[in-house]
């Protein structure tokens, strides 16, 4: 297990709306929750991955996530067991989505 | 002038009867009982033989191969394989008990890792690693077979065969032996008086054995649409949107797999939906895959002739003539070698996927520890220069690779891949396995399954690369790094370059093909289950018990 900690600067997500939860933690999979965070300029991640020494590329995948999505003002906890970098982006973007009320 | 050298033209058809005569003075008649099948094999298969062991990733003459493996050593050895698989533990049991030394084949699957083994023991030659057709057109050229051990469904008292919808490699088989001189054996699993219809005369086989059980046949193209994952279903959509609709492709192949079964099961939704239905995916070289069953039912699939059958599949094809092709009995007739004869020069568009591809778009299943070769892919992922019929997706892609006066077509060869396989492991990679595993071979190439100068599309779950388009081996290097996503591959691409690519229709991203990567659910599957397949199709597909989970 290895817990990761990221925080970048992207468009504010807009109003706080009540949190989402996104995906199951199960084999090749992730949960993703995402609440409202305090920092209305950037998105704030922590991460528990049961596979270790992926760091580069999850700080590139959320890094891609944060510079394409607005998603400012929330803080996003992920549970993860192996999903490949195709299912993060997924479900980043499905998250945020459900999030923000289901707006585009 | 001199006299001519007297010599004798018949020496393989003296050897025959040699042979059968042996068999005969061990009291044999064409019917063998299967407890003395070794008697026979020792009498008719000689030391230095070549011999063709039928067994192919579906129907396998397991018995025969069984029984030859159990041949004493001492009556037979130096034995050079030809096979299309080596699947089963007898296949290489043969070479680890020192029956033979040699092998020619395609491909090897499960056995991938002893075939290794005894390869860096130096206890096995491997002739060559072929394709199916290739392999085929060898049984008529340099490597035709002294014996030939078959499986067929059912032997009449003359020694007639029936195949059953795995008819499969059979009749190249069988075709090869019996007319230069060769012994043809074949385990069936029933005797009947009267056969549903004749795929093999008897007097092309020497020798029928009843089989204690019937022969083994793997459900391999069966995919529980259960296991199918959202990624994959974007990687369906766009290929739908971006490749199949685009260039119109009606005659195609589909490989086996997970990608390939999510575009089927799309077909019925997705497709439709775009107004596709007709257009595109009417006359397929496919085996009889369940997840096309939906596609079949929505009246989307006109044709489709088949390498193979499936388990399961039998009542459905039979009830389905009019798509399938089938004998006056009702029954299915296979063909592997026609219908990769179709896959090669009748189709327009392959597609498949891969386990590694390299920046120049060559593709190889084979890893590291495992010899596997790759069956039909490289037939029918190949552009065949010997095409001359032109058709809508043939034209449009020959004129993107080589101009408006490009005075032949190009074949569609499409490689759907998600960028990192299971355990993170990337498919993108700088140097293939292939490479290191060519030196522990001593192999004279390196096991490559797709070139990547016959690829024309590669798909990701980060969008299309088309490299028709690539003009320079530069652009076509980051056409692939421009959709290998957060590989190390992807990650080193130069981003303007690929920006630039992207400008020029080259590298296309969902949201370029209108698609929204967020719908991509498996709500849009036709059928989400193996039951929602029986369903579909009314009752007649019946599913191997391990897909049954109700």
């Amino acid at each position: 297990m290895e817990t990761l900690e990221f925080r970048f600067a992207s468009p504010p997500a807009g109003t706080a709306a009540d949190p989402a939860l996104c995906g199951v933690v199960g084999s090749g999979n992730l949960e993703i929750l995402i609440r409202a965070g305090d920092d209305p300029a950037a998105c704030q991640l922590s991460i528990k991955t049961s596979a270790r020494g992926f760091g580069q590329v999850w700080q590139a995948v959320l890094g891609d996530f944060a510079a394409g999505h607005a998603a400012g003002g929330t803080q996003v906890a992920i549970n993860d067991m192996g999903a490949t970098p195709a299912v993060v982006t997924l479900r980043l973007a499905q998250a945020l989505t459900e999030y923000r009320g289901g707006a585009q | 002038m001199n006299a001519p050298h007297t010599r004798q033209w018949d020496t393989l058809r003296q050897s025959r009867s040699r042979r059968l005569e042996r068999a005969a003075a061990l009291g044999f008649g064409r019917e063998i009982p299967a407890e003395r099948i070794i008697d026979l094999l020792e009498a008719v298969i000689q030391p230095g033989d070549r011999v063709c062991l039928e067994g192919n990733n579906q129907k396998q003459a397991d018995f025969l191969s069984e029984s030859l493996a159990d041949c004493s050593p001492e009556r037979i050895n130096h034995l050079s394989m030809v096979q299309s698989v080596l699947a089963l533990p007898s296949h290489v049991d043969l070479f680890e008990r020192g029956l033979a030394n040699r092998l020619d084949f395609s491909f090897s699957g499960p056995q991938g890792a002893r075939l290794a083994k005894l390869v860096q023991e130096q206890r096995i030659e491997i002739g060559a690693i072929h394709t199916y057709l290739e392999l085929f057109g060898r049984y008529f050229m340099d490597l035709t077979p002294n014996v030939a051990l078959i499986a067929a469904q059912a032997a009449d008292a003359e020694g007639n065969l029936y195949l059953g919808p795995n008819t499969e490699d059979t009749p190249a088989i069988v075709e090869a032996t019996a007319f230069k001189g060769g012994i043809v054996i074949a385990q069936v699993n029933e005797r009947v008086e009267k056969l549903p219809r004749v795929d093999v005369p008897a007097d092309w086989v020497d020798f029928t054995v009843l089989a204690p059980r019937p022969n083994y046949i793997e459900p391999l193209f069966t995919r529980d649409p259960a296991q199918i994952t959202e990624v994959q279903v974007l990687m369906a959509m766009m290929a739908i949107k971006g490749i199949y609709a685009e260039y119109g492709v009606t005659r195609l192949n589909h490989g086996i797999g997970f990608d390939t079964a999510a575009i089927e099961l799309l077909l019925p939704t997705y497709a439709t939906e775009l107004g596709l239905k007709g257009k595109i995916c009417t006359h397929w070289a496919l085996n009889p895959h369940p997840t096309l069953i939906p596609a079949i039912e929505s009246g989307f699939v006109q044709s489709v002739h088949s390498f193979g059958s499936e388990v399961g599949m039998e009542a459905y094809v039979a009830a389905r003539s009019d798509v399938f092709f089938t004998g006056a009995d009702g029954s299915m007739r296979s063909n592997r070698a026609f219908s990769q004869t179709a896959g090669l020069y009748a189709c327009d568009m392959f597609i498949g996927s891969t386990l590694q591809m390299d920046l120049a778009g060559n593709s190889s299943t084979a890893t590291l520890g495992r010899i596997t070769g790759f069956g039909g892919a490289p037939n029918m992922g190949s552009d065949p220069h010997g095409r001359r019929h032109a058709s809508p997706a043939w034209l449009k892609a020959g004129r993107e690779a080589g101009g408006p006066n490009a005075i032949r077509g190009r074949k569609l060869v499409v490689q759907t891949v998600e960028t990192f396989r299971e355990h993170m492991a990337p498919v993108f990679v700088e140097e293939l396995d292939a490479w290191k595993l060519q030196k522990t071979m001593g192999a004279d190439l390196p096991p490559i399954m797709i070139y990547g100068d016959d690829v024309s599309h590669i798909v990701t779950e980060e969008g299309i690369a088309n490299l028709l388009l690539c003009r320079t081996p530069e652009e076509r290097e980051q056409a692939i790094r421009g959709v290998a996503g957060f590989t190390p591959v992807g990650m080193a691409r130069d981003k303007r370059a690929v920006e630039n690519l992207r400008d020029r229709g080259i590298v296309r991203r969902p949201e370029d093909l209108g698609i929204d990567p967020r719908q991509a659910s498996r709500d849009l599957l036709a059928a989400r289950s193996v039951k929602d397949l029986v369903r579909w199709s009314g009752g007649l597909y019946a599913p191997p018990s391990r897909f049954r989970n109700w």
